[in-house]
């Protein structure tokens, strides 16, 4: 399970419409139970470095970014409890690629942006084995 | 030299749960085999089959990639902080004018 604030939420959806035609990309700082749930705090977008003509159906992270991010959150008492990134007119299910390029133990948000207005929000979690995404439980 | 190994959480799986461990080694390949050797389970996460670091996973002393400096020959100073950052990308499997 994933908790969000609604300012969290607010925030993702936001930069999903910014970005239309493409996709936005960002970090989930939060911290986890241990039980497993995570509590998602702040969404801190960051620069999707895919190239200009694939940035409508991709998302890349730098890891000097990543670097950056961590030090925050860390700085902050949280930690990296995620991403998120939107998927512009397509539904907020994560792709074979988005599996593909997955990491266990992360929380993935998806939001799904239809004709520029943020629609449904989904968060998922690749199983340890990589196999496949289980949809988390989304609590606001 | 004893360096800090800072984990992301999504090796923590394979370290116990550990964010970060104290291992020794000269440059980071040392270290790093020091590292694998206290937690194993994480090596295949870390290494190809060839025994190269995996593609997606990025290794910083201080604030330098060591893709962009000495890659695991690059040497280490006592106290040095060694990050391990996964690549991360992904998105939808929408082709422009395709819906599929």
């Amino acid at each position: 399970m994933i908790h969000l604030t609604a300012a969290v939420e607010n925030l993702i959806r936001a930069e999903g419409e910014k970005a239309y035609p493409n996709e936005c990309c960002g970090f989930l700082f939060g911290s986890a139970n241990d039980d497993g749930r995570r509590n998602v705090t702040r969404a801190r977008p960051v620069k999707n470095a895919s190239e200009d003509a694939e940035r409508y159906h991709r998302f890349r992270i730098e890891p000097d970014a990543f670097l950056r991010a961590t030090r925050e959150a860390y700085a902050e008492g949280l930690d990296i409890a995620g991403f998120y990134h939107s998927h512009p007119d397509h539904p907020a299910v994560p792709s074979e690629y988005d599996r593909e390029q997955a990491l266990p133990c992360y929380s993935y948000i998806i939001v799904a942006v239809d004709n520029g207005v943020a629609g449904d929000l989904t968060s998922w979690e690749l199983s340890l084995d990589r196999g496949k995404f289980n949809r988390e439980l989304t609590e606001i | 030299m004893a360096v800090t190994v800072l984990i992301p959480t999504a090796l923590r799986v394979f370290t116990g749960r550990q964010a970060e461990v104290i291992v020794e080694g000269c440059n980071v390949g040392e270290a790093l085999k020091a590292f694998t050797d206290v937690h194993p389970d994480v090596r295949q996460h870390l290494y190809d089959e060839k025994g190269d670091l995996r593609s997606f996973i990025n290794v910083y002393v201080g604030e330098t990639n060591i893709r962009n400096a000495g890659g695991q020959a690059t040497p280490l100073e006592n106290g040095e902080t060694l990050t391990l950052v996964p690549a991360i990308a992904g998105g939808a499997a929408r082709i422009r004018g395709n819906s599929l």
